[in-house]
């Protein structure tokens, strides 16, 4: 499953060249990766003879989300790393994280990779679906549930807007997991042991088979070019009043003025 | 030549009104890039829909129709519109950010080559785009920087373009090939509530609601309103209404011209969800609480008992008797006040501090930052 290291405060303001002022803030576990980590674990207990990997791309502190997997009962972490995948978009990050399933899936047949539903900083909830796109896997989003699952396909419950939608998908597959799908538990005694002497392997470009050009800001479909705080809201009214009934009269009338009911 | 290519993606054989706001939105980029605006519909049953979707400014209309699109596979989907854009020669692609329009949005940014931008708010006059980022908290201005781009606009933003002069309506012919996801059954929300992403009123409750009786005066208040129904974190966690209802962060986001949060104090992740809406009103018994700082009209008190009072159906009666009507709520007037003048009291001290995350409300600030989700 796919992990990102991300601000633990979304609370940023913007530095003088105009990007996030992330710099010093601290890092943590993705809060939407807790579920996606929580139901690889869930398959890999019910799955017998399964294990579960956890995969970031990042710099040397991100190696700590793959830490904090493990705690939570992951088995294993896969480290991308190097200055090459710095200031990547959703393009160029999703085609690290595939090359990298690509070449576990050579050293042992990947069935399943697991999302979270976005992350908190970017937050656009499309790199599951990306990397399915360059695997050429099947994938669904806003899984609420993993049903069936064999050697050859998965049954998923997908959130639609109206409903439900139950599909099949052929193995190897991805999904991006919505929260409703468990309740995380918290890290293990025995698995923060583990995460302490867990060593990760670290894989750059080279040893991915892609060029530095293809990765980062340099593979890159899109580049924030500014960011801004959004614009202030227009201050706001207090209705004051005596009684209850009073206020609601003046909130009705006043919604009626603006047309708003 | 190059191209604005806007996609209608149907929903169980139907498009929603949502769907004209992505010619609204191919308008504006058409416009800033001085580009022809077409458009396109995939599904089972496409060439129906062509007509309606194609007469609302599109020059050409491309239908991508095909027994397997009857419900939404991200691959055959994927191909379908691959298809159409390859069809037309666009340069831009404008889907919706809905659940499907966002996975066709990444598939479609890996086969095309092309950069993706999504939950996209405001098209600027050189082609750039904004969209929200850390959880609202930050506006990102975004530069393609690819030939081909694709952008998915967020819900109840840009103008429903209206219908004006005849669709030119043109087949794509599309070989889905094997499929590697297979479409099993459709369970519909058994309730039939308004949908909160294409809703103009969201009438939402959270834990100072009290239990999950409180959420009948908010079902009430919202049906005679004709409004979606939301909710907090905190209700939806607690039992008292189903997950589809949560708005923020993890639920749904929205933008309606009319917002009425009872009992909701606004923890930052619920306020990345709703934050863009039009009007919000607050009503809260506790003055201070974020929402009633950074609502347009805060009204401190109980529910319980400011809300019984104020259905303006029972007030519509008094003030307007004219001839009700069957389907939706009735248009109300405004009349006089007979109590004591309404009295307005400026509150200097919100101006969205909470929003931009001064207040110090971080999601690092609790014990668990999964407790806030």
């Amino acid at each position: 499953m796919c992990v990102k290291s991300t601000p633990s405060s979304v609370n940023v303001g913007v530095d003088a060249s105009g990007q996030p002022k992330i710099a010093g803030v601290p890092t943590s576990l993705n809060p939407f990766d807790e579920f996606a980590v929580e139901e690889s674990v869930r398959l890999k207990e019910r799955v017998a003879g399964s294990t579960a990997t956890a995969i970031t791309v990042g710099n040397d502190a991100a190696a700590e989300v793959l830490r904090e997997a493990i705690a939570r009962g992951m088995d294993a972490g896969v480290h991308v790393s190097g200055a090459e995948f710095d200031g990547g978009d959703s393009f160029a990050t999703s085609l690290a994280l595939s090359a990298a399933i690509k070449k576990l899936h050579g050293e042992k047949p990947v069935s399943l990779v697991i999302f979270g539903k976005n992350t908190s900083d970017i937050g656009g909830g499309v790199v599951g679906t990306q990397t399915a796109a360059w695997l050429d896997w099947a994938s669904a989003s806003a899984v609420k549930k993993i049903d069936a699952i064999d050697e050859k396909s998965v049954t998923v419950l997908r959130n639609m807007e109206d409903g439900a939608d139950t599909l099949k998908l052929a193995l190897p597959a991805c999904v991006a997991t919505v929260k409703e799908i468990n309740e995380p538990r918290l890290p293990s005694l025995k698995g923060k042991m583990a995460s302490k002497k867990a060593v990760f392997p670290k894989w750059g470009a080279a040893e991915l088979g892609l060029q530095a050009g293809q990765v980062g800001a340099a593979g890159a479909g899109s580049t924030v070019v500014k960011a801004a705080l959004p614009p202030a809201r227009p201050a706001g009214l207090k209705i004051e009043g005596a009684t209850a009934a009073e206020k609601a009269t003046k909130l009705v009338d006043i919604l009626v003025e603006r047309k708003l009911i | 030549m190059a191209n604005i290519l806007a996609v209608a993606i149907p929903q169980r054989g139907a498009l929603g009104p949502a769907s004209y706001e992505l010619l609204g939105a191919g308008r504006v980029l058409a416009d800033a890039l001085k580009l022809p605006l077409n458009a396109a519909v995939v599904g089972a049953n496409a060439k129906a829909l062509a007509a309606d979707i194609g007469a609302r400014g599109a020059e050409k209309t491309y239908a991508v129709e095909h027994p397997s699109l009857a419900n939404f596979t991200e691959e055959a989907y994927a191909k379908a519109v691959a298809a159409a854009v390859a069809a037309a020669g666009a340069t831009r692609v404008i889907l919706p950010s809905s659940v499907a329009g966002r996975a066709l949005a990444a598939r479609l940014a890996v086969l095309l080559k092309a950069g993706l931008a999504t939950d996209v708010t405001e098209i600027l006059p050189d082609g750039k785009v904004r969209r929200g980022y850390f959880s609202g908290n930050l506006v990102a201005e975004i530069e393609f920087k690819t030939p081909v781009a694709v952008l998915t606009v967020a819900p109840m933003t840009f103008p429903r373009a209206e219908a004006k002069g005849a669709a030119n309506v043109q087949d794509v012919s599309f070989d889905p090939g094997a499929a590697k996801s297979e479409f099993v059954s459709f369970a519909a929300e058994a309730s039939r509530e308004i949908d909160l992403g294409a809703a103009e009123k969201v009438v939402a409750g959270g834990f100072g609601l009290g239990g999950p009786d409180g959420f009948k005066a908010v079902f009430d208040l919202a049906h005679a309103l004709g409004a979606a129904v939301g909710a907090s974190r905190r209700a939806v966690d607690s039992g008292w209404i189903p997950y589809r209802h949560q708005v923020g962060l993890t639920g749904r986001m929205v933008r309606p011209k009319l917002y009425i949060a009872v009992g909701i104090s606004g923890q930052i992740q619920h306020l990345a969800g709703m934050s863009n809406a039009g009007t919000i009103v607050a009503i809260n018994t506790d003055k201070d609480c974020p929402l009633m700082q950074m609502a347009s009209i805060a009204v401190q008190g109980e529910y319980a008992e400011l809300l019984p009072s104020s259905p303006p159906r029972s007030r519509t009666a008094r003030a307007t008797p004219s001839p009700p009507s069957a389907h939706r709520p009735q248009r109300l007037r405004s009349v006089p006040s007979r109590g004591p003048a309404v009295r307005f009291v400026q509150d200097g001290e919100r101006d969205g501090h909470v929003l931009r995350g001064r207040s110090g409300l971080t999601l690092a600030d609790h014990p668990s930052r999964l407790a806030n989700l």
